[in-house]
């Protein structure tokens, strides 16, 4: 047995998920993150909204909390701050978080409540059979874009760094290792983190986007993404088509809880 | 002996809350409910409590559910197309029997409607607001003092059955100032928050119900590794396709609160010894009333009244033996007739049932309603 499958409900798998799924090894990342910083299955709560991504909170042995489509960051606040010796994570979807979610994501990155969000993003709405998201790119073609999107999608990053986040990062199923280091690090952030994990959906986005295969996606993810330092140093005609993963934004912000700490110390004064 | 106080609706809600160990609140402000916020933002810190001003009314209402789940006691307020907007996560309350109090301080609607005058337009929207089948509970205070009591008997409800409560206050007892006296710390029941009584080794399942129907689900953080889900799910908590469990799980739901009526079920009679018709009002409109019935019994009619504090699950029984009783029902409601229907299938065609219905913004004077009556009576 491997160190990490303590971390799942053995009773509960095989998920879900289609033959090809990257989230799958997203979920992994996490819980191997998690055995990298020491948290234990006591003090570590996992919270997740509604769709594919947020199926994994059932597979994984901890306190966890399905909640409704887009609300997830809500209820962890609610935990986080009424047990701050918690760790929460929050396990949410492209179309969870930056659609019906996507004012709570705003609020809880301003806020820097410290939380862990791990965004899958396969860039479609999976569970409902493949419409678009808002993080589905231009022109790809989804049930609900039968000619292709002309909706201009998020950069869910770049979202959460002008909200107030402390921890921005992005990796990709295929940077595995790269992954889990960069939701390890969010892990240890004591704020707002967002980790942006893409992720292969080989049924209901690569079938209408020449990318059926899962290998095929992988292998895009390979050669698209670039370091975020040599990310920096690429002219601007070398970025086009590509996307940077690693640590994209970093900064230190006190956390909500800590503020409201000092909330209540006033008032008891 | 507390000291008298001049003290708001609002005001006595959050502080009844605090009182019932409340410790959190998470809310977006409107009118007329934002001074149960404001009083909670000022108060819960020095007993250390948290308070959150959320982005929007359904953060407000998902923040509370995650307090409520980590164990700590936990109450949101609004009013109007607040309370709307909260729907879908008091349902998700319902299913997944998180405590939680939802206060309502109706005002008029529908949409934004008239948001500074009072209404109970929202009677059958507290029952029957969120979608799919699961029972309410929704309470109707009167005065400020019984403002402060039902924030109390609320949250105990939460907790004992672990079900979503609203409290449907009115724009009238919200914003009404009037002299409390408050009781006292040791006169208040508290129910404590429902603990699991075996250990996972033990075999314990978060969803398998006691003897009440009501399960012990176990707080976050003590180890129990529980999943809450608001999908239909079996007693160990995750989600079931299977036709018989939904079945069984929703008439649970519902059992665990119509075994216990007699319990819930709360109402005042008031001269009812000798009456031979009868005003039934509760909220704001029934401080009308009673002065109403009383001014009408003054001038020798044969009238008594009684006061619906639980509005639902209603009072069928009592309206019921009422109906033996009186020679016919009088609702006035601040709305187009909303709660007269369930007195009219309570009272199943024994007596006449009138509605006297009010809705242009302001209250009933008690001599409207006194006119009602003595027409009635003729």
């Amino acid at each position: 047995m491997r160190s990490y499958e303590k971390y799942f409900r053995q009773n509960r798998l095989p998920h879900m998920w289609c033959p090809g799924c990257g989230n799958g090894i997203a979920m992994k990342s996490i819980v191997q993150a998690i055995e990298k910083e020491g948290l234990t299955q006591d003090n570590t709560v996992i919270v997740s909204g509604i769709g594919c991504s947020s199926r994994a909170s059932g597979y994984m042995d901890f306190d966890t909390l399905h909640t409704a489509h887009g609300r997830a960051i809500p209820f962890a606040t609610g935990i986080k701050l009424a047990r701050p010796e918690l760790n929460v994570i929050v396990i949410t979807g492209d179309g969870d978080c930056t659609a019906i979610g996507g004012n709570h994501f705003i609020h809880g990155a301003r806020r820097n409540v410290d939380l862990t969000v791990v965004l899958f993003n396969n860039n479609i709405y999976g569970m409902t059979g493949g419409q678009a998201s808002p993080m589905t790119p231009m022109h790809k073609r989804a049930t609900t874009a039968p000619y292709g999107t002309v909706d201009r999608p998020f950069d869910a990053c770049k979202l959460a760094e002008a909200a107030g986040a402390t921890y921005v990062a992005r990796s990709t199923a295929f940077h595995v290792q790269h992954l889990t280091d960069m939701i390890a690090r969010g892990i240890q952030n004591k704020g707002f983190s967002l980790i942006e994990a893409m992720v292969q959906c080989p049924t209901a986005y690569g079938r209408k986007n020449k990318q059926g295969q899962p290998s095929v996606a992988m292998k895009w993810m390979r050669d698209s993404a670039v370091m975020k330092v040599a990310w920096d140093k690429l002219p601007a005609e070398k970025k086009v088509d590509k996307f940077p993963i690693g640590i994209l934004y970093e900064n230190k912000y006190e956390d909500y809880g800590t503020a409201y700490s000092e909330v209540i110390e006033a008032a008891q004064k | 002996m507390q000291k008298a106080r001049l003290m708001q609706g609002n005001e006595a809600c959050a502080e009844g809350a605090i009182a019932a160990g409340v410790r959190f609140f998470g809310g977006y402000p409107i009118t007329p409910s934002t001074e149960i916020m404001e009083t909670m933002a000022k108060l819960l810190p020095q007993v250390g409590g948290k308070f959150v001003q959320m982005e929007d009314e359904i953060a407000g209402m998902g923040i509370v559910l995650g307090a409520s789940l980590a164990g700590v006691k936990a109450l949101t307020a609004s009013s109007g197309p607040g309370i709307s907007l909260k729907q879908e996560l008091i349902g998700y309350a319902a299913a997944a029997e998180i405590p939680v109090v939802v206060v309502n301080v109706q005002r008029v609607g529908p949409s934004t409607g008239q948001p500074t005058s009072p209404s109970h337009g929202d009677i059958m929207q507290a029952r029957w607001g969120t979608h799919g089948d699961h029972p309410m509970i929704a309470l109707a205070p009167w005065t400020v003092r019984e403002c402060y009591d039902a924030a109390i008997q609320a949250v105990n409800f939460s907790e004992r059955f672990r079900t979503p409560v609203i409290l449907l206050m009115d724009e009238i007892v919200g914003h009404l100032r009037e002299r409390v006296v408050l009781p006292e710390a040791d006169e208040i029941k508290i129910y404590p928050r429902r603990k699991p009584k075996m250990s996972r080794e033990e075999g314990y399942q978060p969803y398998r119900s006691d003897d009440d129907l009501v399960p012990n689900v176990a707080n976050f953080g003590e180890g129990y590794h529980i999943h809450v889900t608001g999908l239909v799910h079996d007693e160990t908590g995750f989600p079931s396709g299977s036709a018989k469990i939904t079945e069984e799980v929703i008439n649970r739901l519902h059992e665990k609160i119509n075994r216990a009526q007699e319990e819930v079920i709360l109402y005042d009679e008031f001269w009812l010894e000798d009456a031979e018709y009868a005003v039934v009002a509760f909220g704001g409109t029934a401080r009308t009333a009673y002065e109403a019935v009383r001014n009408a019994r003054a001038r020798g009619l044969k009238v008594g009244m009684v006061r619906l504090f639980t509005i639902w699950p209603f009072a069928d029984a009592e309206i019921a033996k009422l109906s033996k009783q009186v020679k016919g029902i009088l609702v006035p409601e601040l709305n187009y007739g909303q709660l007269v229907h369930e007195i009219e299938r309570a009272v199943a065609g024994r007596c006449p049932v009138k509605l006297l219905a009010k809705y242009n913004t302001e209250i009933f004077t008690p001599q409207e309603i006194e006119t009602a009556i003595t027409e009635f009576c003729k």
